[in-house]
């Protein structure tokens, strides 16, 4: 292919992460995770959990990390949450929309709510060396197999976080086995 | 502007890569067009073929052999009046649709027609395909519950449980396949649609006849569970008619329901889609790496043309067939255009394949080259649709435990046998 025919095409414009679809899906995702917990019908909720799991995921893209992203999508928003429906439509709504939504409770929601966004500012601020002053950026075409060495590996050694990782499989497995275990009474 | 047209149509790129908002949106358009056409002429045919597997003769009285059916089904549901039930919850009521069309539609954003006719090329392709189509379930299960109604309900709850349950065996028939990508010297594999199907190319085999029978049994697994995926027969248990009325969308009439129709219509040319791209060799022709000689490719180019010269020519047959009488008059009129019409778009195509015959960087023969691709991949996407046809018509529906226990007891450990397989004899072979 002769480059000159290439250029016209080639000259895009300005990459899609701009500050604006930062603001855009920060904004849908605020605005999402407030919806959840104001909403007296619990599948209204949910369906604004998805807008705010959706979001999350949109700025995931933004930082570069495409399989974050899909698997966001795959796991939160195509898997749980289809579970979580599943639940919420075997609960009766007309009784539970009736129910007083902000019990006595909620000043220590609110209080805990509070220590952990102090913990986060002050880890923050206090342990500002251990964040990278900018992004990290693996380019978007190995991102995937990134991962994949820093998770298992490459041929004979191993990964960064491989010890990690299984250990965290291997509670998933427990957490499954479990669940199991307490839904079948004879096995 | 013609430098800029003729600069698009030289590319080798996906306008995604090279970062062209404006083609990547003329992409978008041309792709909705033909998803949407594809789906009125897949209206047609399955109402025919259906009635021909019933020995019944099926539409035959708008248009000729009622090709005009659908566009009077179309105009039919865009004139009827849109009831929501009182009782519904308004607002879920009337996003639940859309949540099902933006799903099945998103998908075609990194579906490769060709090495460079796609969208977009995501690395993160198949799992962005498989993510976003099962987004799609949300529109169901919400539409069931927003009904507010026993049918619709019980049809989203059998929907959510089915979708779960099929999309384990479907996302391991799929890594067993994105593993097959990975024997190559450098030893990694890809998750981009695009890299799939090049992956197949440089291995010289699609991957339903890699580890004979290894990737044919993963790809069996996969059209299985593609089918529990979009709701169809013998695995509609979300709609089951017979006991639920009309499942999900009972409530639903009108331009509503006929979202949900599109919906149900799009996700099916997705996932056949998907099975294509991994499976199937995607764009590329049969035989590609056998028969490589520049005839043969030559040979293959004329394939298009021909297939709607073979159209043309069977709706000339069916011009002559009309009875004589006056009544028929301006139906045969129609037919003998509509003829041209296939016949004129077959002379262009061997034309350009004729022109374009020359394997250098002329625009002709990338133009070739591109309609060579996009035939192929839609050549087998419409087998697989009519497969789709041939199944509803021959199997009846499973019982909903039936469902259940083919896709955890049989379709998941064969498809985690698969993925073991692979992977050990992917390591000794390499």
């Amino acid at each position: 292919m002769n480059p000159g025919m290439n250029s016209a095409f080639n000259s895009g414009m300005a990459p899609v992460a701009t500050p604006f679809f930062f603001y855009m899906l920060s904004g849908l995702a605020i605005v999402g995770g407030l919806l959840v917990i104001t909403r007296r019908n619990a599948v209204h909720s949910a369906l604004a959990l998805i807008v705010t799991l959706l979001a999350v995921a949109g700025l995931y893209l933004m930082l570069y990390a495409p399989f974050v992203a899909g698997v966001q999508i795959i796991v939160y928003a195509g898997g749980i949450m289809v579970l979580f429906l599943f639940v919420i439509m075997l609960v009766n709504i007309e009784r539970s929309s009736k129910e007083r939504r902000f019990n006595r409770m909620w000043p220590v929601g609110l209080a805990a709510a509070c220590a952990l966004m102090a913990l986060f500012v002050s880890a923050f601020v206090k342990g500002r060396a251990l964040f990278p002053d900018r992004m990290m950026s693996l380019p978007e075409s190995s991102n995937t197999q990134q991962i994949a060495t820093m998770l298992y590996g490459e041929a004979g050694r191993m990964g960064q976080y491989t010890f990690a990782f299984e250990i965290a499989s291997l509670l998933l497995l427990v957490a499954i086995l479990g669940a199991v275990i307490m839904t079948k009474k004879k096995i | 502007m013609p430098n800029f047209v003729m600069s698009y149509l030289g590319s080798t790129v996906t306008p995604g890569e090279a970062g062209n908002q404006f083609w990547a949106l003329i992409y978008v358009l041309i792709i909705f067009t033909g998803v949407s056409v594809a789906v009125i002429a897949m209206n047609w045919i399955e109402r025919k073929a259906l009635a021909h597997f019933q020995v019944r003769l099926g539409p035959m009285r708008v248009g000729p052999h009622g090709l005009l059916q659908p566009f009077a089904d179309a105009l039919k549901l865009m004139l009827k009046e849109d009831i929501i039930p009182a009782a519904a919850d308004q607002f879920v009521f009337w996003v639940a649709p859309l949540i099902g069309l933006l799903a099945a539609f998103t998908v075609y954003t990194v579906i490769p027609f060709g090495p460079s006719q796609a969208v977009s090329d995501m690395n993160i392709g198949i799992l962005f395909m498989l993510g976003v189509s099962s987004l799609g379930v949300l529109g169901i299960v919400v539409a069931g519950w927003a009904s507010n109604s026993h049918y619709p309900l019980i049809g989203a709850l059998r929907s959510s449980a089915q979708m779960v349950s099929y999309e384990v065996a479907m996302g391991l028939a799929v890594v067993s396949a994105v593993l097959m990508t990975s024997m190559n010297e450098k030893g990694t594999g890809t998750l981009s649609m695009i890299g799939i199907v090049q992956a197949q190319q440089q291995q010289g085999v699609w991957f339903i006849f890699k580890f004979f029978p290894l990737g044919f049994i993963a790809f069996v697994i996969f059209s299985i569970a593609m089918i529990a995926e979009t709701n169809r027969a013998p695995f509609d248990m979300a709609e089951a008619e017979s006991e639920l009325t009309a499942g999900y969308h009972t409530e639903y009439s009108g331009l509503r329901w006929s979202l949900f129709m599109l919906a149900e219509y799009a996700a099916m040319i997705a996932v056949s889609s998907i099975a294509v791209t991994l499976w199937l060799g995607g764009w590329m022709r049969p035989f590609a790496n056998l028969l490589h000689a520049p005839a043969w490719d030559f040979i293959f180019s004329l394939f298009p043309g021909l297939t709607f010269g073979s159209l043309a020519a069977i709706a000339f047959v069916g011009v002559t067939r009309m009875p004589a009488h006056s009544f028929f008059k301006i139906q045969r009129i129609g037919l003998a255009v509509f003829a041209a019409l296939l016949g004129f778009i077959a002379l262009l195509l061997l034309a350009i394949a004729i022109v374009g015959r020359s394997a250098d960087a002329s625009l002709a023969a990338r133009f070739n080259e591109g309609i060579d691709y996009v035939y192929w991949f839609v050549l087998k996407v419409a087998v697989f649709m009519y497969l789709f046809i041939w199944y509803r018509a021959t199997w009846p529906r499973y019982r909903f435990d039936q469902l259940m226990r083919i896709g955890w007891k049989v379709l998941l450990p064969i498809s985690l046998g698969v993925l073991v397989v692979t992977a050990i004899v992917g390591v000794i072979v390499s």
